[in-house]
């Protein structure tokens, strides 16, 4: 059945703080939209739930890329398309520029932006492993204030986060040391373009005289949200990276995950890959020392 | 509630007054008898309503009519002069990258932006330009062949 556009309230006032204020004067009723990439097709398929809309197009406040000293900033209104352009992204956080070149195609990179990917909370958001693995921090603000949480603490649920409902997601930073860091990204999906991950893994990891200094695996589709594997980071921690190592890691990472069996894939498909990807990623930096 | 629309639709001022939730594809196929943007599948993941905006490839079908206020929309009509094909349409009619033809639209939209970002793109970046548009007759080789055949004339030959 789809979706009557008469029925809808759309505004666009502009700017943030009439944004905000429309937030706070009747927190919950009305629902932000960015670039519309998941909205207008709950629209088209006639199951909106939210009957107002207020649009964020055209607000500076949310769509830029700075970068100081210690960070790299990212307006929640960004699009994936300004993402993978930027030539500050790509240098600094390789992998948030390689998962913002295979969001849907170019027609949805244009649209799609980083804060919507966010708030949307799919266990399979495609920008998400990237962030959980470069330390990445949300700014969310609301008439109240401004407040910083770890992207980590971000999500409390399925389809849950820890955005109040009279606040905004205003920006993402992330901190500028992980140029030594190994990196590993890969999505496993049913074709490269257009395709909702079945699991994707993440890792950024400090090897030191092939010990493991520091380590953080984000995961997709490996859980009810996006999120570090903290047991199988905490057994590779401080370890050499040997064949015994791997296999405890690979280990950890089939009991740590909480996948389910959906039209994509089952569950245990999902946890043997992620394993798997784990497995790749170690053996890569064991046997050549580069990152990838 | 209505509300007064104005955009430019290839090089045309327009204006139309709808509901700021329709679909810059219903507005350009229902207000403004613009019916060469196709309807796949109204999901954002066919292509087939692929246009341009603001010189960004975009599928009407996800661009609310609000977000469209403004900008400067490009449509497979806009293609071809009065009487001149574009290279891109000779290019699908002399390398059969057409057969039913619902999805060529989007695909001739997505291709006029590959070529405008990219003028000389590998098989790769015609791959990846066109990545979002799904075809059900040709097995895609063929626009790809047509894809490179346009740049390969001469630019001057739009």
């Amino acid at each position: 059945m789809r979706g009557n556009p008469a029925t809808h309230q759309f505004a666009a006032p502009g700017s943030l703080e009439a944004v905000l204020s429309l937030l706070a004067s009747e927190a919950g009723e009305w629902m932000p939209f960015a670039g519309g990439t998941e909205i207008m097709v709950a629209h088209a398929a006639g199951r909106l739930r939210a009957s107002k809309f207020v649009s964020l197009c055209g607000i500076p406040d949310l769509r830029f890329i700075s970068t100081n000293e210690s960070e790299l900033s990212i307006g929640a209104a960004t699009t994936f398309s300004e993402i993978r352009k930027s030539d500050s992204v790509a240098r600094d956080f390789p992998l948030l520029s390689r998962a913002s070149s295979w969001i849907g195609a170019i027609a949805n990179q244009s649209r799609a932006t980083l804060g919507g990917n966010l708030v949307n909370a799919s266990p399979a958001a495609d920008s998400s492993p990237a962030l959980l693995v470069y330390d990445a921090e949300i700014e969310m603000i609301s008439v109240r204030g401004r407040r910083r949480i770890p992207y980590s603490c971000f999500h409390l649920g399925y389809k849950r986060t820890a955005l109040a409902p009279d606040e905004l997601l205003l920006a993402v930073h992330l901190p500028r040391r992980f140029t030594g860091h190994k990196q590993y990204l890969r999505k496993v999906g049913t074709r490269r373009a257009m395709a909702i991950s079945k699991v994707a893994l993440a890792v950024t990891a400090l090897i030191e005289d092939n010990l493991i200094r520091e380590i953080r695996i984000g995961a997709a589709s490996l859980a009810a949200f996006p999120t570090r594997l903290r047991r199988t980071e905490d057994a590779l921690l401080g370890g050499a990276i040997t064949s015994e190592t791997i296999a405890a890691a690979q280990a950890a990472v089939m009991c740590e995950a909480s996948p389910i069996d959906d039209i994509r894939s089952t569950a245990n498909y999902r946890r043997r890959v992620g394993a798997n990807l784990l497995n790749e990623f170690l053996r890569s930096t064991a046997s050549d020392g580069s990152s990838t | 509630m209505k509300v007064p629309i104005e955009f430019t639709v290839n090089g045309a001022s327009r204006r139309a007054e709808v509901e700021p939730m329709k679909r810059l594809l219903d507005v350009l196929r229902e207000d403004l008898a613009l019916t060469g943007t196709k309807e796949g599948c109204g999901e954002g993941e066919c292509g087939s309503c692929s246009v341009r905006m603001n010189g960004e490839l975009v599928n009407s079908c996800l661009v609310p009519a609000l977000h469209a206020s403004g900008a400067q929309i490009e449509t497979v009509e806009g293609l071809a002069d009065s009487s001149t094909l574009h290279r891109l349409q000779r290019a699908f009619l002399e390398c059969g990258g057409a057969q039913c033809g619902i999805c060529t639209p989007g695909m001739l939209m997505a291709a006029t932006q590959l070529l405008a970002q990219n003028p000389h793109p590998s098989l790769e970046d015609i791959r990846e330009g066109l990545a979002g548009n799904l075809c059900r007759c040709t097995g895609f080789t063929r626009i790809f062949e047509s894809v490179a055949a346009a740049a390969a004339l001469e630019a001057h030959a739009r």
